[in-house]
């Protein structure tokens, strides 16, 4: 009997060595430990042993079933880890094929650069205000101190809808209607396209957008006009960036000012973008005039202002190096597609 | 207003340099456009005497010189000029040198032109015998002297042959270009430069010199009587008469100075002038006396209709409320625009009426611009001139007359001046000053200011200043344009920087936030956002086949437009994104996906002399692989459904004249019975993509955004998920092919009960085992009870009650899967 046992292991061993696929062993533990094994069959056996033989040959078979189920166990092991090696050579692929596409598409230039600088004045606690592109000649030009013989009301200036209507020239109209629509103290900003009467070219534009901003409180002075503006260039276009504000006129505003920054491209030596001056005109500013205040009733002598408008297509034009304005009206895709 | 510095110096003094000169400008509000040095780059251009000249034997238009340039021996020169003449003074570039402008009759070289000695038909010519333009000067400021041909040279400066020519001549110079702003017109002249350079530079003005001795006979009320019959035009009427007038060549400064300033010279009377306009910023008129009949003149309006020559020769006619000169008998000039032919300046003229006057400047706009006649005098009314600048400027003139040796000078003036400027004074807070700017500007740096504006102050006390500006300064009548001046005196640059004190909450409109949600998630669904014109052409209705009485043809029309194609504002989009698809096709981009986001404009039917009515509107267009109807679609419901619109319907639309009549749908949301309607989309029609060249099937859609804005929602609830199992069963049906699956989705959700969480099209399948004209729909059924598991009995009735509405609605006959 202990003979049959030995002879049962060594026939597992030998079987088990030279089997690699799942099912060979499967069929190796099916005919030793299965329900008709042969190994099996010796311990159901048993029963017809005397207790003497029992002794001895129970032990022994115990000792070699558990022998047979660790090694069909490692075999299994080893076959299943060697199929999985198999599997990934198998499966191998080439990373460096392309990814599959999943395009995104991207915003205007023009979209972008608004966001940047109204998410500026947001961080000051500037409200967005909005106005209608079809505006008032009292709105876009009375209501703003502009003289009745100022050229920029001429037909060949401003577009006109009717007498009193025009698409407005700028997005100053809104400072009228803010004025007169709200109480003080308030910020506003107020991003928005404009008309004016000018034949496309390179840096030309029939339409355009603007950026105009308006601050109402006590003791607002020249002096937080260029501390705001100065803060709104670093955050623009670099910590670097330093300002300088030139006196300049407008209707509007008085004190009025004109702001350059330094060039971004050269930081200020000269280069083709500054035209050599080191510095770039963003934006005009000023002093709210008391008259642009009065239209709304507001107290100029408690309540003083400063207000600010720029180009969002002139600071598109010099933060992306786009060196015609047309380009953002012709929307080929190639050219939006750069805009990330 | 261009300012040649060395004229500038006759007034004040500049002594640092150019760069220096101009950034302090700058800083204190005197913008420039450029600045250029003079002359233009030149070497071995020296003065030459032209002792010789000859026919060239085989040219009649070309002479042979012979010029003395001071090297001992003459040198000879070909010379294609038509005014060469022996005995005269003129600049030679000598073989080696390097002149400015391009040589005669060629087109401008860029750094100028290098000279060497050539051949011309057969002989030798060692140098260039030069132009003014050869030597850089612009055509329009040219003498009329010397228009034509080479630059004869002035012979009582002491040149001397073989002399450095731009040395000999002076010609060193900086001009700078100011931009004045609208509001100083007192600063286009020479002396109101100087006074903005005094201001900068803590520098005084030398005025000039308007003392006369007054030689003639007689005064001048013997020679001229004036009568302002339109004092609400003319402010003031202020002239002078000088005789023994020779009529030659100015002097070369004068010449010199108004050729840097961009003036041409053309004789001593009329450069005399345009000089002292310039000096003073107050156009001035010479009349030859004999052309005033009756020695009157009548300031009065035109006869409307009636014709006169200017002396620019053109014959024009007059319309209302132009004001002219007028003699005894007929109109000599039109005031302040441009003088008469028959009264100009001859060479035979001997004496003269010196006008300078002040014309309102409205009336003197609209009468250019009705004339279509706009000079340097009408743009300088226009912008306001001080009226006390009149007789200043006329005095400047008759003191030049005798001091230049032109003539004589009658005694006495005639100012007829109904409109008298007297100076005004306003008081100036100190405090006022200080909380505008923002800084602490002590009173006596306030006072230091004004007086170097030449504004009188007086301490009034209290913190007051009560100033007196020079009436030259109209800009300056309120306290506000004081703080202005002392803001830009003192220096922009030397204010702090500050923030705001107070605090504020931002804030947006709910339009905009949805704006910016929707621009984000059609970004991530692959669509590029365009911006395109809200000016349109009326034609774009036409282009999308809209029919005849379609309210979007209705749009607010622009009165001035810059043409047909930009003169209507629009009522839609979709034209102009397609012509963005046309745009991008006809370069060879294979494949877009496309939305703006825009303003829509309509006439305002309750009043319509009122704003019209805007409202965003957005429009998606695509054309390439991949980017069909079902696309569109499905960016559609997911751009809905990311902005909480649910319920959304689609209903084929067979009419509309933009699409393709099979593949277009409008679609909306709420009650069936009132919908509210959310835009059309569907494939364009062929018509329609050929006009605008789109060779490929497009898809377009246009939203109405405003609605889209008012359903949106932004706020978020959370729904907790499911406890109990799901189970899934799949209905395939065969129907005719006309059924919709929108209303079969509708018919099972209508029937199943509330058991059923989702339905999900997930075949349309036509072909074999399908008869023809019939097509096999399958849905899969997600059912589940949210309280407790479900039991297949359940779930059996309610599938059971789908399958038979199915039968009965449609028809459908029920396929094993």
């Amino acid at each position: 009997m202990q003979d049959k046992i030995n002879q049962i292991m060594a026939e597992a061993r030998e079987r088990l060595a030279k089997a690699s696929e799942m099912k060979e062993v499967e069929n190796i533990r099916i005919s030793t430990l299965g329900k008709k094994g042969q190994l099996t069959a010796i311990l159901r056996g048993m029963g017809a042993l005397s207790k003497e033989e029992k002794k001895q040959i129970g032990p022994a078979a115990n000792k070699a079933k558990g022998e047979i189920e660790r090694m069909i166990n490692a075999k299994f092991d080893e076959v299943r880890e060697a199929a999985k090696k198999a599997r990934f050579e198998a499966e191998k692929i080439d990373v460096t094929e392309p990814g599959k596409a999943h395009l995104m598409g991207v915003r205007h230039p023009l979209t972008l650069v608004a966001e940047e600088i109204k998410l500026i004045f947001k961080n000051l606690g500037y409200e967005i205000a909005e106005g209608p592109l079809v505006d008032t000649v009292f709105n876009a030009f009375d209501g703003l101190n502009s003289p009745q013989n100022h050229p920029s009301r001429d037909m060949t200036d401003t577009f006109y809808i009717s007498d009193g209507i025009c698409l407005r020239p700028h997005t100053s109209t809104v400072q009228v209607r803010t004025v007169q629509n709200r109480k003080p103290p308030f910020r506003i900003i107020s991003p928005g396209r404009c008309f004016r009467c000018d034949t496309p070219d390179a840096t030309h534009s029939p339409m355009f957008h603007q950026i105009e901003g308006l601050i109402v409180d006590e003791d607002i002075s020249m002096s937080d006009l260029k501390g705001t503006l100065d803060y709104m260039a670093k955050q623009l276009f670099g910590p670097e960036t330093k300002t300088k504000f030139r006196p300049h006129h407008f209707p509007f505003t008085e004190p009025s000012a004109e702001m350059d920054v330094s060039c971004f491209k050269c930081g200020g030596k000269g280069c083709p973008v500054c035209k050599g001056s080191g510095w770039i005109e963003i934006l005009g500013c000023g002093e709210t005039h008391p008259k642009v205040l009065e239209v709304g009733g507001i107290d100029t002598e408690k309540y003083t202002a400063f207000a600010f408008g720029m180009g969002v297509e002139r600071i598109a034009m010099l933060k992306y190096g786009v060196d015609d304005i047309r380009l953002f009206y012709e929307n080929d895709m190639r050219f939006i597609d750069q805009f990330k | 207003m261009l300012v040649p510095i060395k004229w500038l110096k006759d007034y004040t003094k500049v002594d640092v340099d150019i760069n220096e000169f101009t950034d302090r400008m700058i800083m204190s509000g005197s913008n420039l456009e450029t600045v250029e040095k003079l002359p233009g780059e030149m070497r071995d251009v020296v003065v030459g005497k032209i002792n010789k000249a000859e026919k060239h034997p085989l040219s009649d238009r070309l002479s042979l010189c012979m010029v003395d340039v001071g090297k001992g021996e003459d040198i000879k020169v070909v010379c294609g000029a038509p005014n060469v003449e022996e005995g005269i003074l003129v600049p030679v570039c000598l073989p080696g040198g390097h002149i400015p402008g391009p040589l005669h009759g060629q087109a401008p070289v860029e750094g100028g032109v290098d000279i060497q000695s050539g051949e011309i038909k057969g002989e030798t010519s060692n140098g260039v015998i030069c132009s003014c333009g050869e030597l850089g000067y612009d055509d329009k400021v040219v003498p009329v002297a010397h228009r034509e041909g080479i630059w004869i040279l002035p012979t009582d400066i002491g040149l001397e042959p073989g002399m450095d020519f731009a040395e000999a001549m002076d010609l060193d110079d900086f001009v700078v270009d100011f931009e004045i702003t609208p509001n100083r017109p007192d600063c286009l002249c020479m002396t109101g430069m100087a006074r903005e350079s005094a201001a900068t530079f803590k520098e005084s003005v030398d005025y000039p010199a308007t003392d006369t001795k007054c030689e003639a006979e007689g005064t001048a009320a013997d020679y001229i009587q004036v009568n302002i019959q339109k004092p609400e035009f003319c402010t003031r009427y202020y002239a002078r008469v000088a005789t023994d007038i020779k009529i030659e060549q100015s002097p070369w400064w004068m010449q010199q100075r108004l050729m840097h300033a961009g003036m041409r010279p053309i004789n001593n009377i009329v450069d005399l002038t345009n000089f002292v306009m310039l000096e003073y910023g107050q156009p001035l008129h010479a009349f030859d006396i004999r052309t005033v009949k009756g020695g009157v003149i009548n300031v009065d309006t035109a006869e409307p209709g009636s014709t006169f020559t200017t002396l620019d020769d053109k014959e024009r006619t007059m319309p209302e409320d132009v004001l002219m000169i007028k003699d005894a008998e007929e109109p000599i000039g039109i005031a302040g625009i441009m003088g008469g032919l028959d009264s100009e300046i001859t060479d035979d003229t001997t004496t003269i009426l010196i006008e300078g006057a002040n014309f309102n400047g409205d009336n003197i706009r609209l009468s250019a611009k009705a004339l279509g006649l706009r000079t340097e005098a009408s743009s300088r009314f226009e912008k306001g001139i001080d009226p006390n600048q009149a007789s200043a400027a006329v005095d400047r003139v008759c003191h030049l007359i005798e001091e230049l040796g032109y003539g004589k000078v009658v005694k006495g003036a005639v100012d007829n001046y109904p409109g008298r400027l007297d100076p005004w004074t306003v008081d100036v807070r100190v405090a006022r000053v200080n909380k505008i700017i923002g800084d602490d500007i002590p009173k006596d740096e306030m006072i230091e200011i004004f007086k170097s504006l030449e504004i009188g102050v007086e301490d009034a006390g209290d913190g007051i200043l009560r100033v007196t500006p020079p009436t030259i300064r109209l800009d300056l009548l309120e306290e506000i344009d004081f703080v202005e001046e002392v803001a830009r005196i003192h220096g922009y640059d030397k204010l702090p920087m500050t923030l705001p004190k107070g605090s504020a909450c931002a804030g947006e409109p709910r339009n905009e936030t949805i704006r910016n949600m929707t621009r984000i998630f059609m970004v991530a669904m692959g669509a590029n956002e365009i911006q395109t014109y809200s000016f349109v052409s009326p034609q774009d209705a036409d282009r999308v086949r809209l029919p005849e009485d379609a309210w979007e043809r209705d749009a607010v029309v622009l009165l001035n437009p810059l043409g047909e194609e930009n003169s209507v504002m629009r009522t839609i989009l979709s034209p102009s994104m397609l012509q963005v698809l046309g745009r991008n096709f006809s370069k060879s981009i294979d494949s877009v996906r496309a939305f703006e986001i825009g303003i829509v404009f309509t006439k305002n039917e309750f009043d319509p002399s009122g704003l019209p009515n805007e409202c965003d509107s957005m429009c998606i267009g695509m054309y390439g692989e991949g980017n069909d109807f079902f696309m569109m679609k499905g960016i559609v419901c997911e751009l809905l459904s990311k902005l909480g619109i649910e319920d959304v319907r689609f209903v084929a639309e067979k009419e509309h004249g933009t699409y393709h009549p099979g593949r277009c749908a409008r679609f909306m949301t709420g009650p069936e019975e009132d919908p509210i309607e959310l835009g059309i989309m569907g494939e364009v029609h062929p018509d329609v993509a050929e006009t605008y060249g789109i060779g490929t099937r497009a898809c377009l859609c246009e939203l109405f955004f405003d609605k889209i804005e008012d359903l949106a929602k932004t706020e978020t609830r959370y729904v907790p998920l499911p406890k109990y199992p799901a189970i899934t069963r799949d209905v395939a049906v065969t129907v005719d092919e006309d059924v919709a699956v929108g209303a079969m989705e509708e018919a099972i959700t209508g029937s199943a009960g509330e058991l059923l969480e989702s339905v999900q099209l997930f075949d349309i399948y036509r072909g074999e085992q399908i008869d023809e004209g019939k097509k096999s729909v399958a849905f899969s059924l997600i059912y589940r009870d949210r309280t407790k598991t479900l039991t297949d009995a359940e779930v059996d009735a309610a599938h059971e009650k789908v399958v038979l509405e199915l039968k009965d609605k449609f028809n459908a006959v029920l396929r094993e899967i």
